[in-house]
């Protein structure tokens, strides 16, 4: 055996390495990029809206993913739960995931249409009000807080460019339909729109 | 499924995936037993060859494989052989035991389906009146209620700032057995239109007599004044006499139960900024997560609810 020529050329051994550890990905990884699954919106999957997008924003901002998963697993105990399990098709438009790894609060990925508007602006301000358990942070800030919209139209002509089919008027228009809604306003839109494609709630 | 195959994906990364999965673990068995035994055997007295690598006068003995360890890894490239046999892992292959994540999940709601189903449709054939009264069915009820009610109504059912307290005997919507499943069922939308254009004075006056509904004005003359604006404008659904209409959820004025008063606020700040900005409650329609045999049981839960002495509401 021809150890030695490997042992002693380091960059010959992370070729080789990078070239075996590649292998899972190349398996793994590349077809789903041409599986019509995962690759295929599913019906009815509309773009966000310029103010569910800002509150998309919100949501980032404010690290709502590090305690809120958006991914129901197809176990029924999740699915009596939160409702139908979530499937690859409704997150084609979604740059980047938002699946969340941790649930430290509830899976939201189905919170749309669950609870009112005045229920999320009511839990948001203040959780324990409506909560009384609750280990949730308040944010009172996004009651005052405005959307200026100035960058709006920005982030949909990049998510454009990615493949979500925004069309140039509605990118036109966009700052129009967020400048000077507060930032809760846009929040609540994206939480309501959370998962309410697929019509079969169960 | 009708095959061992299914069509996820094209034949070409089907293969693309069997190849190189295969691929690897045919590797990494013929990497295995190409450095199984080394060919240096001891030497009469026992001595055995080194690989001549040195490093600060330590050398490395050139011996086969310890035996745990070469079986340990024939175990795994056997494991992974009859996994990927009987599991989906190879592309389009579905495996011989036809599993799928899908399906577990579907027998796993057959099965539950089966086990409780009759359950509550046994409850679903009862009326809500005599179900009200049936210790068993109210705990079951109690657990609906507090998975999917109590977010907003609160665990005791005493509601909250703009969530309507379901253990008293004030009801928007009526609080017959019918109207609490029609309430369940379909959700309810308040529409109460703000008022500002009235003018701060103005509603300051109708505050007044809406206060003076139920015996709680502080300024008669204002009240007074107020009548006459609440006659014109909020009579159409509250009535003249401000006992409101239960079929557009309208709530009557004369009692005590206010649906909406902040924590630091008072009585008639908070009904004065109702005027100011209307109200619009939304309660989400509840049918298509529950069930109409949950819904049904649920909604005795909620009737029984007001129909006992307060203090054990809890």
């Amino acid at each position: 055996m021809r150890h030695e020529i490997v042992e002693k050329n380091v960059g010959l051994l992370a070729v080789l390495i990078l070239v075996v550890i590649s292998f899972g990905g190349l398996a793994e990884i590349v077809p789903l990029f041409f599986q019509k699954q995962t690759t295929e919106p599913v019906e009815g999957l509309e773009p966000l809206s310029p103010l569910e997008l800002a509150g998309r924003d919100i949501y980032r901002r404010e690290g709502c993913v590090g305690c809120h998963s958006q991914m129901v697993r197809p176990f029924r105990a999740e699915t009596e739960r939160y409702g139908h399990y979530s499937v690859a098709g409704e997150s084609v438009y979604e740059y980047n995931f938002l699946w969340g790894s941790k649930r430290t609060g509830p899976d939201l990925a189905r919170v749309g249409g669950r609870y009112s508007d005045d229920w999320h602006r009511a839990h948001l301000y203040n959780p324990r009000d409506v909560v009384p358990g609750s280990v949730m942070p308040a944010y009172p800030w996004l009651f005052d807080n405005t959307l200026d919209g100035d960058h709006i139209g920005d982030k949909m002509r990049a998510l454009q460019s990615l493949g979500v089919p925004y069309d140039d008027e509605q990118i036109a228009s966009a700052r129009e339909a967020v400048e000077g809604k507060s930032e809760i306003t846009a929040l609540v839109a994206y939480l309501q729109q959370l998962g309410t494609v697929l019509e079969d709630k169960r | 499924m009708n095959s061992l195959w299914s069509n996820d994906l094209s034949g070409f990364w089907s293969a693309w995936i069997i190849v190189i999965t295969l691929g690897t673990i045919a590797l990494s068995a013929w990497l295995l037993f190409a450095n199984r035994k080394t060919d240096k055997q001891p030497d009469a007295e026992g001595h055995v060859a080194t690989t001549d690598h040195a490093a600060d006068g330590i050398e490395e003995y050139d011996n086969p494989l310890p035996r745990w360890w070469f079986k340990l890894y024939v175990g795994t490239v056997l494991f992974a052989l009859g996994y990927l046999a009987l599991y989906p892992g190879l592309g389009n292959f579905a495996g011989l035991l036809g599993w799928s994540q899908e399906a577990q999940w579907d027998s796993e709601m057959q099965q539950a389906e089966a086990r409780y189903a009759p359950i509550f449709a046994s409850y679903a054939e009862r009326p809500i009146a005599e179900l009200a009264n049936d210790a068993e069915a109210m705990q079951v009820g109690e657990r609906l209620f507090l998975n999917n009610c109590a977010i907003c109504h609160g665990s005791n059912a005493r509601g909250g700032n703009g969530f309507p307290d379901l253990s008293d005997d004030a009801w928007l919507y009526g609080g017959s057995p019918q109207d609490i499943v029609t309430s369940i069922t379909q959700g309810r939308s308040g529409a109460m239109p703000a008022w500002e254009h009235l003018g701060e004075e103005t509603l300051v006056d109708v505050t007044q007599h809406v206060l003076s509904l139920s015996g709680k004005a502080t300024d008669p003359a204002r009240a007074e004044k107020g009548r006459e604006v609440f006659t014109a404008m909020c009579a159409s659904c509250h009535q003249p006499d401000g006992t409101g209409n239960p079929m557009m959820g309208a709530p009557n004025l004369t009692d005590d139960a206010w649906l909406y008063q902040g924590a630091d606020q008072s009585l008639e700040a908070a009904v004065l900024e109702t005027l100011r900005n209307g109200r619009n409650g939304q309660m989400p329609a509840q049918v298509d997560y529950l069930g109409e045999d949950k819904v049904h049981l649920v909604a005795a839960y909620v009737y029984q609810l007001s129909r006992q002495a307060p203090e054990s509401v809890d």
